[in-house]
């Protein structure tokens, strides 16, 4: 019976302790106490009980008589020890779960708010959306509103062209288009100054349109080669014309570009200078921000030639064929917008399966 | 102001420059696309380049360069020279000093 008795009782004061233990920590936050001590008493007797059983080994009376103290105390420290540390991964593990909950709460009104200004979602725009520019959060708002208006304005285009309506009445349509695109690159200067890196990388517009980014735009000449085939009934004089402008556009543009790529490596020169000196690398920081000027001096140019193009086409061509001007070129636009949407949702699994 | 007439009838087409400054490197290229060569008059390394810098922006270059002029008279700068070469008339304006001749459309 005493033996059995002497394996029974460990077991059982560990059965004992193990779920106290646990009940205190995560019951009852409050607990900072270790477990009641009644139980300990009761196993305590059981202990002593124990140490006059004559199996046992003897190691002398008063030894036997301290031991069973000893290790309850030391058990008690233990478990004293244990609680306070389960408790404090605890509330880290909470707090883990709190600031995700916040964050998860934050990326679900950003996907709302794009949502709404009906631009296409992908996943750098939201990696993106930690902005805290205020010039530039201004802009995104304001480019959610153009590119709403501008999905109005190319149905009513399509509209207009569909009716019987005169050129009178189409050119109020064709001026409204253009004045839509001039407001455009008048917030994308402000925005220059505010951030002209935002700018430069396109960080407002859809992948696709990004892809074919110009110094923080469309390549004028590009979209003239792309949308005129597309104008019925131009004359041979228009014809010449439009082909005149493109060559223009396009030197314009390599000389933009050879510039761009001058200041490119000026900058990245300003930066350098100094490396692996003694000294902080404030004054090379300061220089490249001074060049950083000329970068918005770029972007303002650009845009120049953008609305530029706009301007002379406009004059080259017809007001009925301006009006499917513009109406062919918001309807690519959102033809681009609409293949960012597709390709960032579209499952990549499917896209193997058919190579 | 007198220097900034001198030095601009000197050459057929002369740019008011400064060596850092990046569009004025741009409308340079511009200009040796064209066939056209252009005397570029660097205004940091001129010994009154401050005054030359506020005399034009007086006369409304904003920049104050690349300040750009042809046969003797102001243009402009990038912005007046970018519309005049698309609306087709910068060729026209250059064509006595272009030194190559281009298969342009004449």
């Amino acid at each position: 019976m005493n033996s059995t008795t002497t394996h029974f009782v460990p077991s059982r004061r560990m059965g004992l302790y193990e779920p106290l233990h646990q009940m205190s920590m995560w019951g009852d936050f409050r607990l900072d106490s270790p477990p009641p001590p009644p139980l300990v008493l009761e196993v305590d007797a059981n202990l002593d009980n124990q140490s006059e059983d004559t199996s046992r080994p003897t190691f002398g009376a008063s030894q036997e008589a301290s031991k069973p103290d000893d290790k309850v105390l030391r058990r008690l420290a233990q478990n004293r020890e244990a609680a306070r540390k389960s408790r404090l991964r605890k509330k880290a593990y909470v707090q883990q779960l709190e600031n995700s909950k916040l964050r998860l709460i934050q990326l679900e009104q950003e996907l709302d708010r794009a949502r709404q200004q009906g631009m296409c979602v992908d996943a750098s725009q939201l990696a993106y959306t930690g902005n805290t520019n205020p010039g530039i959060t201004a802009f995104e708002a304001e480019y959610g509103h153009w590119v709403e208006e501008q999905n109005r304005q190319v149905s009513d285009l399509k509209n207009a062209l569909h009716s019987e309506m005169g050129d009178m009445e189409l050119q109020i349509f064709v001026e409204g288009g253009m004045r839509h695109y001039f407001e455009l690159f008048a917030m994308k200067v402000t925005a220059a100054r505010a951030d002209v890196f935002y700018i430069m990388s396109g960080m407002w517009k859809t992948s696709a349109e990004r892809f074919f980014l110009w110094i923080g735009g469309f390549r004028p000449s590009e979209l003239l080669k792309v949308l005129s085939p597309h104008l019925d009934a131009l004359t041979e004089q228009q014809r010449l014309d439009i082909v005149n402008l493109t060559q223009s556009c396009q030197q314009a543009e390599d000389a933009l570009s050879q510039g761009m790529e001058k200041l490119q490596f000026i900058l990245a020169q300003a930066i350098a200078d100094g490396l692996l000196r003694e000294g902080n690398y404030l004054p090379q920081i300061g220089a490249a921000m001074n060049k950083l000027e000329d970068l918005v001096r770029f972007v303002v140019q650009a845009d120049h030639l953008r609305q530029e193009t706009l301007q002379q086409i406009s004059r080259i061509l017809t007001i009925r064929q301006a009006a499917s001007g513009l109406l062919a070129l918001g309807e690519y636009l959102q033809r681009l917008r609409v293949l960012s949407s597709c390709w960032s949702s579209h499952p990549r699994d499917v896209c193997v399966s058919k190579i | 102001m007198e220097k900034i007439g001198k030095v601009a009838s000197e050459n057929g087409v002369v740019i008011f420059s400064k060596s850092t400054c990046c569009l004025c490197y741009a409308v340079q290229i511009l200009f040796r696309d064209l066939g056209v060569q252009a005397a570029v008059h660097e205004i940091d390394h001129d010994p009154d380049g401050k005054e030359i810098e506020k005399a034009l922006m007086r006369l409304g270059c904003s920049g104050p360069v690349p300040a750009v002029y042809i046969g003797g008279k102001l243009m402009g700068s990038t912005n007046e020279v970018m519309s005049l070469h698309l609306s087709g008339s910068l060729l026209q304006l250059i064509r006595p000093y272009q030194q190559t001749n281009l298969s342009s459309h004449d």
